[in-house]
């Protein structure tokens, strides 16, 4: 039953200062740094450019693609619009199968679920699955206070966790790092491993598991993710490449499996859409090596123990915004990170967050807030996007996350009260409405190439600032003498329309075959006679602009403009 | 504390939905792609046969009377002398076989398993379009472990379970059973996005299609 | 037809070239082309900038401007003026607009066409008449490729030019780096993508890179110019507007 006492309240974001939603500096001054490395922009170059081909072949073989994309997206705002329904749900089938859902309303609850559970069981090991919903909480540095060992399994989350490192992309936590730096990893950080290792990817994943074989073997508790819950039938499932996802899901005596509360998804039927969204999105694969999917606890085969926990974390407040909420549809298959520009050049460190990349750039400040007031770097990040909108289009549930990063920034600078920015934003408006004020504007503009602005070759190369980062490394064009409507109004525009105009008669005279198309020879003399309507007056002008100077007539027209306006 | 965090993030999605209504009440799924398809057996037999080997499965076709044969070829050619195989397999798979046969009952620990050469399992479906393979514990599959830990899986499909896409073959499928989708053997792609085969899961996979089964 | 030519304020205060080759271009194939003097801007950059109050006015102003029913079309020689008129303005006038506005606004979307589409789609022409006898390659700006979905009607418009050596551009449909306040608010991250697109534009061995927007233009053309390329930006009006009689002249800095 959901009856409200009273109004609805706003649902909170994750809390400030908890887990890994915000970075310390904003998206500029981290990526003015990323940018240096020379290092990661080669390994970020060559890694996202053979990722979009792999994913343009195998999501270019499926005819029904978009077809494929409509109804992933469907079903996600299906999802949406009845979330408590489906989630109490897949609570009950998935304890009715011998599971136990826990419910966390941030990410410190579901860490002190987790950790509690995982003493119960009396282990301090814990093996875990790559997860970004424990990711996006911090768990393993709370297990580690709490004196628990995790152990990262998947290759590239081993990477980052032996080197002490951050993840900077979803799908390849580790694809800022080369082949030689993972060697030199591995070298430093795996007890015994093989000195003469090289720096072939092969022996490098042989490595790790000769590394985690025992681990598998011999620990008792695992922690996952989930890509997808099914209401339906409590089904869970991971969607992974290595094996380690399946020896996490299968070995151990208890599992314990952190999922979003956006992850579930009405039917089981869905999995065929997203089954095929997934992989060809991800990897670029027609499908990923191994997909686990279990229902509870199944005897003989399998966790005896399985812990379901929910979070919120900032869902609910993400969820609560008209637009925004469209980034919970995200199944995380790190698409949009691959074809950003953006992403390719300053990498995922620079978004500070666990969720980099552009869908990272609209799903963090949702879930932790962007406080724009105080200078929260997560108010940076809507902004780093040049939305070109190539991410929109990979995307497989057609997030829009332009529109996304847009409305954003909107929200961002309605939090921010007044700043020099508004204020400029407002100067520009006011001068633009007023188009007597806009032509004057215009005009000083072209004054100012008059006085020498740019000098002989008619080029700025130093900006003040803010544009001084523009001008670092780029020349401006100084402002043309005459604008386009003062030459229009002038007698050489006039003149020139007039010629066009004129070739254009003779152009449709010739093309006319039956008398079926009207008059157009009439175009000449909207130019010349100027009795047309209001909103052709620059052939009124003509006369003017004859016997005057083509900056004379921009003032002449925005003054005979205002008088047939009143 | 837990009955509380349920009825705060309930009311929480509730409270969202009231301020941010959905514009439409109800949201029709449009379910435009593929579904049922069907091709003759020849075709998903070399589209299935396509797929797997671009995943750098190993990929042989028999007749049910050759299986035994075919099975024991593979094990030998990969130095398998110990083999595990789930409860209810088909003995008679293994008659050609002259290593050694050992039955899961459910009970071989795991580090047991990793020393097994390696494994042999039936399969539930297959799905031709993608090279994927669907196991979901029945007796003749056996338990997630047993396919999983050996370093090498011979896994037996006949062409009658090969469906041509992704929705005809989760459409047979039954979701309450733990259910494993394997696509090749295990691989990554973590090292600059450069596919490599073999990592945690069985190494080499073997897949023996029954073309009159 | 009878079209309403939206100069846009880049277009006719920064870059008046490509705005009267559009003007001249329409009139020669036998349209009416009509000015509305009122015009100023379409609020583009408030709008991506995250000021949607401020434009109120400006998307007013556009559609008062152009709402006239005897304008047929309105063409703008920018995809992302056009992708804001198509886009945006809606999205401001829902918000802070009344239902005139709305409504006003609905009206003139749906008859407004960046040029190459106008040209191919409504006017339904591709050798429109231009003679350039230079070495171009094309860079297919992000909204005219992703928001407008022009697809290559600019590129048939430029097959069907006598005497150009059109070259592909490699990774065309990389973005330059522009994205309006981008390039000021993440300078660094913009300059990295136009430093990779200037080297694609090198590689092709063109004389002149052409795209259908002045802005994205501004941003290419003004790294080009700063590396003293010798490769310039050219509008793509500025080449279907060129003829044997009229040919295009050098007439703004090299950028």
């Amino acid at each position: 039953m959901s009856t409200f006492l009273g109004m609805p309240a706003t649902p909170p974001r994750s809390p400030y200062g908890t887990g890994n939603l915000r970075g310390e500096r904003t998206f500029p001054q981290a990526a003015h740094d990323e940018l240096r490395n020379e290092q990661l922009r080669r390994n970020l170059g060559r890694a996202t450019h053979t990722i979009r081909a792999k994913r343009i072949a195998v999501t270019g073989e499926l005819p029904d693609w978009e077809e494929l994309r409509d109804a992933g997206a469907a079903i996600k705002t299906d999802t949406m619009n009845r979330l408590p329904e489906l989630l109490e749900r897949l609570e009950r089938k998935v304890t009715e199968r011998g599971g136990t859902v826990h419910w966390a309303r941030d990410g410190v609850e579901a860490n002190e679920i987790v950790t509690r559970l995982v003493r119960a069981t009396g282990s301090s090991d814990v093996i875990k699955v790559k997860s970004m919903a424990t990711q996006e909480t911090g768990l393993n540095e709370h297990l580690e206070s709490a004196g628990i060992t995790p152990y990262e399994t998947d290759l590239a989350e081993l990477i980052v966790q032996l080197a002490h490192d951050r993840p900077s992309h979803i799908l390849v936590p580790a694809i800022h790092r080369n082949r030689d730096e993972i060697r030199q990893i591995f070298l430093d950080h795996i007890p015994g491993v093989d000195p003469g290792l090289d720096n072939v990817p092969a022996h490098l994943a042989a490595a790790a598991r000769a590394y985690l074989r025992e681990k598998f073997m011999t620990t008792r508790v695992a922690v996952s993710g989930a890509n997808f819950g099914i209401a339906e039938t409590g089904t869970l499932s991971v969607v992974e490449s290595e094996g380690n996802g399946r020896m996490c899901l299968t070995l151990p005596d208890t599992l314990i499996t952190v999922m979003g509360i956006e992850k579930v998804l009405p039917r089981y039927q869905d999995l065929e859409v997203f089954l095929q969204l997934l992989p060809r999105s991800s990897t670029g694969e027609r499908m990923n090596p191994y997909t686990s999917m279990w229902t509870g606890v199944t005897p003989g085969d399998g966790p005896q123990d399985f812990h379901l926990v929910l979070l919120d974390n900032g869902r609910t407040a993400a969820l609560a915004d008209r637009i925004g909420r469209e980034a919970l549809d995200c199944i995380r298959c790190s698409a949009c990170l691959n074809v950003c520009p953006v992403y390719e050049r300053a990498g995922g460190h620079a978004y500070g967050s666990t969720y980099p990349g552009p869908i990272g750039a609209v799903l963090t400040p949702q879930l932790a807030g962007m406080h724009a007031a105080k200078d929260d770097p997560n108010s940076s990040l809507p902004y780093a996007s040049s939305l070109c909108g190539a991410c929109f289009d990979a995307c497989p549930v057609k997030i829009d996350i332009p529109s996304l990063l847009v409305e954003l920034r909107h929200q961002n600078t309605e939090q921010a009260g007044t700043t020099a920015e508004k204020l400029a934003m407002k100067a520009a408006a006011t001068v633009m409405r007023n188009p007597k004020l806009y032509t004057a504007v215009q005009k000083a503009a072209s004054l100012s190439r008059a006085v020498g602005v740019g000098g002989r070759d008619r080029t700025i190369s130093r900006l003040p600032a803010p544009l001084d980062g523009w001008s670092d490394s780029r020349d401006t064009a100084a402002p043309p003498t005459r604008s386009f409507r003062s030459w229009l109004a002038s007698a050489e525009g006039a003149a020139t329309m007039r010629a066009a105009a004129e070739e254009g008669a003779r152009r449709t005279a010739d093309d006319r075959t039956g008398g079926e198309r009207t008059a157009d020879n009439r175009t000449a003399d909207d130019w010349t006679s100027g009795d047309r309507t209001a909103d052709n007056r620059t052939g009124g002008e003509r006369t003017d602009a004859e016997r005057t100077d083509g900056d004379r007539t921009a003032d002449d027209l925005t003054e005979g403009d205002h008088q047939e306006g009143q | 504390m837990t009955a509380t965090a349920r009825d705060t993030v309930l009311g929480r999605i509730r409270d969202a939905l009231a301020l941010a209504p959905a514009p439409a009440p109800a949201t029709t799924v449009p379910r435009a792609y593929r579904t049922g398809r069907t091709l003759p057996d020849a075709e998903r037999l070399a589209l299935l046969t396509d797929r797997l080997t671009d995943y750098k499965a190993q990929v042989h076709t028999c007749t049910r009377e050759r299986t035994a044969e075919v099975i024991a070829g593979v094990l030998r050619e990969r130095g398998a002398h110990r083999v595990g195989v789930p409860a209810q397999l088909d003995e008679r798979w293994l008659d050609a076989y002259d290593g050694e046969v050992l039955t899961d009952s459910g009970d071989i620990p795991a580090p047991a398993l990793g020393e097994l050469d390696g494994v042999v399992t039936a399969s539930a479906v297959s799905c031709a379009e993608t090279g994927t393979i669907f196991l979901d514990g029945s007796p003749d599959q056996g338990r997630r472990a047993l396919s999983l830990v050996p370093d090498l899986h011979v896994c037996v499909v006949d062409l009658s379970s090969v469906v041509v896409g992704v929705p005809e073959a989760v459409a047979r499928l039954v979701p309450e059973r733990p259910t494993t989708l394997i696509s090749g053997p295990s691989a990554t792609s973590d090292i600059e996005l450069e596919r490599v085969e073999g990592v945690h899961g069985p190494r080499t996979l073997a897949v023996v299609i029954r073309t009159d089964a | 037809m009878r079209i309403g030519l939206f100069a846009t304020c880049l277009g006719d205060t920064l870059f008046p070239e490509a705005v009267k080759s559009t003007a001249v271009l329409l009139a020669r194939l036998g349209h009416d082309v009509v000015f509305p003097p009122g015009q100023t801007c379409c609020g583009q950059m408030h709008v991506n900038t995250g000021y949607q109050r401020e434009p109120v006015p400006l998307v007013r102003n556009f559609a008062e401007q152009f709402g006239d029913a005897s304008i047929d079309a309105v063409v703008m020689p920018s995809g992302s003026c056009a992708g804001s008129v198509r886009h945006q303005h809606e999205i401001v006038a829902e918000r802070y607009g009344d239902a005139a506005l709305r409504a006003q606004v609905a009206t003139v979307k749906a008859k407004t066409y960046e040029l190459s589409e106008l040209l191919v789609d409504v006017l339904g022409v591709t050798e429109v008449g231009a003679h350039f006898p230079h070495r171009v390659t094309y860079h297919p700006t992000c909204h005219s490729l992703r928001m407008l979905r022009v697809g290559d009607k600019p590129l048939r418009l430029l097959r069907a030019v006598e005497a150009i050596d059109l070259v592909e551009l490699p990774e065309a449909d990389a973005c330059c780096g522009f994205g309006g306040t981008f390039a000021v608010k993440n300078a660094d991250t913009s300059t990295a993508m136009l430093q990779d697109k200037m080297r694609n534009v090198l590689s092709t061995g063109a004389e002149m890179c052409t795209a259908g927007d002045s802005s994205c233009l501004m941003h290419i053309g003004g790294g080009l110019s700063r590396i003293r390329s010798g490769t310039r930006t050219l509008h793509l009006a500025q080449i279907l507007g060129s003829t044997r009689t009229a040919p295009f002249a050098l007439t703004e800095a090299a950028r």
